[in-house]
């Protein structure tokens, strides 16, 4: 299969997540969206990962069955860090809402003064 | 003995430190015996070196104390030279500055502690940089002396600090020194960068005829100008009448032992090169011939008994420098050392009539001082027919052999010179005339006061008088007495090298009898023209002067010269500078960044208001942004 799809479905998702944070303003909305982009990211580092490894493989010979998948080993370190960021962002948004009784957004512009 | 050189200036260092960080603690009379004996100190152990010196066969010793800047190619060593004319300015400087000191004891009663102390220690210091200006081996140390002096003359000018026209005058003076220290500054960048050396001796060695004459004229040029604001020659002269603004025996020690021979002893340090620069001798000479002329006009219309003074040793240091110019190198060290015992005679003399008359200084209001103050008129006496010329006072051996060396050089330097001499002998009676002779002028309550100064005063007086009369006869001229020339021989090494190069004139003996006696004959006259006019003066003949006198009365409104066309267009630049460029310009400039900044703070902090989605809404354009330039313009980022 072409990367091209894959790249246009990491686009479309990437988007829909950037609209989604600008648009929505219930914080857990625009954590999923954030999420939304990130994976979108992942996909495109496996897509391209294991197109580089097709090619990559072929020239190294019998020695290249692991040669160009460094990008899949990012995956990884962004799937970690990201729940590690959701763990973090979901309980700052528990405290928000103890505090306000609210997950809006906009209602926290407090910092403007 | 040569080796223990470095204890001269070392006693009045030491005074001024003691006196200097004691001068709230130490009492009166120890103050006054600290800095007169250190004085005394350096001047036996001057002594004991001329002893050494005297010696026939000796040369330089060059006594090395440590490296001072070592750096590349540039060596200056802090070392002293010890040799016939340096051991000559010493004598000089400790002695006649010893009994200034003495003098100062009973001159400067009055002072609190503190100020004593604190004039005692300015005086020390005064002393210590002469004595390193004339010892230094080389021209950087000569310089570290010469700012030395300079910055002391400022202190002790403005000793009296409260008065604020004295303050402008050590202002003056300060000023006008830096001028020509710049010059003289210049002067040995040029000489390291000719000679690759700063050292008197590695620089005269490596200055021989031929050697490249526009540089010598150039560098010779350069130190003579340093000389002139230190000896007070056209055009930096000014300041060495307002310098009267300090205390008497400053005036004394800055005329007599210190600072004002600084230059006369620079040129004749470094006679080798100005016998190889001809041009520049001319110059020096004529400009001396100048400011004798000059300085003794004036001097014959001032009224301040101090003034009168400093006019005449701006006069005669004017002698000095003609005599250099023509390369009577001798005959100038040899004017340099008597006028230095009749000036400070005449100076602390003139501080002993100032004392009596409760400090009027004004030669009208004064008169018939000579049966009230016996020892101080005797003495003045004295040093108005030695600064006259008279024979067989100090000053007809020194003056008589600048002159006819001037003769041999040129004629009309001698007839212009005795016109000088003849204007020296009129001021000097006239002041002596107005000040001890006739009546009395001043007040009742003044008349009353007048008294004999007390011993401490007095002795100095006396044995300056004796200097004054004796002092000559070291250097007797030839055509009198053959091989009686003591000083000559005396510092014939150190100017051996100039009178090979430049061998001095020579004239008949018959001629210079002629002349000799001829300006003896009419100085004398002028002497008594000047004594007998002013014998019978009274207050009411005094009227407002016209013409001549009133130019002269106002120095030839060089003063007014000077405010004219350089002080008052530097105000000018300088008010325009501050008016105009510093408060529109360097000021709008800083102010309209600080305000373009706020300005621009201001509207951008209207971007922070707190709702999240703008932030990140700003974020994505950025982005966006981002990556249309790197779409279009790979090259950009």
């Amino acid at each position: 299969m072409p990367i091209n799809y894959y790249i246009f479905l990491a686009v479309i998702l990437f988007c829909i997540g950037v609209v989604g944070v600008l648009t929505r303003r219930n914080a857990i909305i625009i954590f999923m969206c954030i999420e939304l982009m990130l994976n979108a990211v992942n996909l495109l580092l496996v897509a391209f990962s294991k197109a580089h490894h097709a090619v990559a493989a072929i020239n190294a010979g019998p020695a290249g069955t692991t040669a160009g998948t460094d990008g899949q080993m990012f995956v990884f370190f962004i799937m970690v860090v990201a729940a590690a960021e959701v763990s973090v962002g979901l309980a700052i948004i528990v405290m928000m809402y103890r505090n306000t009784h609210s997950v809006d957004v906009n209602f926290l512009n407090r910092l403007k003064h | 003995m040569s080796q223990l050189v470095y204890l001269v200036p070392m006693f009045p260092l030491i005074g001024f430190l003691i006196n200097g960080l004691g001068r709230n603690v130490l009492p009166k009379p120890l103050v006054g015996i600290i800095g007169s004996a250190a004085l005394l100190a350096s001047f036996v152990v001057s002594l004991l070196i001329f002893n050494e010196v005297r010696t026939p066969g000796f040369s330089a010793v060059t006594v090395n104390l440590f490296d001072f800047i070592h750096v590349g190619k540039l060596n200056v060593p802090f070392a002293f030279q010890v040799d016939q004319l340096s051991v000559l300015f010493l004598l000089i400087i400790t002695g006649v500055g010893f009994l200034i000191h003495v003098y100062s004891t009973s001159y400067m009663h009055d002072e609190s502690p503190s100020s004593y102390a604190r004039y005692f220690a300015y005086l020390n210091l005064f002393v210590f940089s002469m004595l390193l200006l004339v010892l230094g081996s080389n021209y950087v140390i000569m310089f570290i002396g010469w700012e030395g002096v300079g910055l002391c003359s400022y202190l002790l000018i403005g000793f009296w600090f409260k008065n604020a026209d004295y303050n402008y005058a050590a202002r003056k003076a300060f000023v006008m020194n830096r001028i020509g220290d710049l010059a003289f500054l210049i002067g040995i960048f040029w000489i390291f960068a000719q000679f690759g050396s700063v050292n008197y001796a590695d620089v005269f060695s490596q200055a021989r005829p031929g050697a490249s004459a526009h540089v010598l004229t150039g560098i010779t040029l350069l130190l003579f100008i340093g000389a002139t604001g230190k000896s007070a020659q056209i055009p930096l002269y000014t300041w060495l009448p307002d310098a009267m603004a300090g205390p008497t025996p400053v005036s004394a020690l800055i005329h007599a032992a210190t600072m004002v021979t600084a230059g006369i002893y620079m040129i004749a340090r470094s006679n080798v090169l100005y016998s190889l620069a001809p041009a520049t001798q001319g110059v020096i000479a004529v400009i001396g011939l100048c400011t004798a002329i000059l300085a003794a006009s004036i001097a014959i219309q001032q009224n301040d008994i101090k003034k009168v003074l400093a006019y005449s040793t701006v006069s005669q240091l004017g002698y000095m420098f003609l005599g250099l110019g023509v390369g009577a190198y001798t005959g100038a060290v040899f004017h340099v050392m008597t006028h230095a015992f009749f000036k400070a005679l005449l100076f602390l003399g003139a501080g002993s009539v100032i004392h009596a008359m409760g400090g009027e200084q004004d030669i009208r209001k004064m008169g018939g001082l000579r049966k009230f103050m016996p020892v101080t008129s005797i003495t003045f006496l004295i040093g108005c027919l030695a600064i006259a010329g008279i024979f067989p006072f100090a000053g007809f051996f020194s003056k008589d052999e600048i002159l006819s060396r001037a003769y041999a050089h040129n004629p009309v330097l001698y007839v212009i010179g005795i016109l000088g001499a003849l204007m020296t002998a009129f001021y000097m009676f006239r002041l002596y005339s107005l000040t001890f002779a006739g009546k009395f002028r001043g007040t009742h309550d003044q008349e009353h006061h007048l008294h004999e100064s007390p011993a401490a005063i007095t002795i100095p007086l006396i044995v300056l008088a004796v200097l004054s009369v004796v002092g000559g006869w070291v250097g007797i001229p030839e055509f009198m007495a053959p091989n009686a020339h003591v000083l000559s021989k005396f510092l014939e090494p150190v100017f051996a090298n100039s009178h090979v190069a430049a061998p001095p004139g020579e004239i008949a003996a018959s001629t210079e009898w002629a002349l000799t006696i001829g300006s003896l004959v009419l100085i004398i006259g002028f002497c008594t023209w000047g004594y007998m006019k002013f014998k019978n003066f009274t207050l009411a003949e005094v009227k407002e002067s016209t013409g001549l006198a009133k130019i002269l009365e106002n120095k030839w409104y060089v003063d007014e010269l000077y405010d004219a066309i350089i002080v008052k267009p530097i105000n000018w630049i300088a008010g325009f500078l501050n008016n105009v460029v510093e408060k529109l310009g360097i000021d709008g400039l800083v102010n309209g960044v600080g305000k373009l900044v706020q300005y621009g703070s201001r509207q951008i902090r209207l971007l922070q208001s707190g709702q999240v989605g703008i932030y990140v809404l700003l974020m994505v354009i950025g982005i966006v942004v981002l990556f249309v330039l790197q779409l279009f313009f790979p090259n950009l980022i």
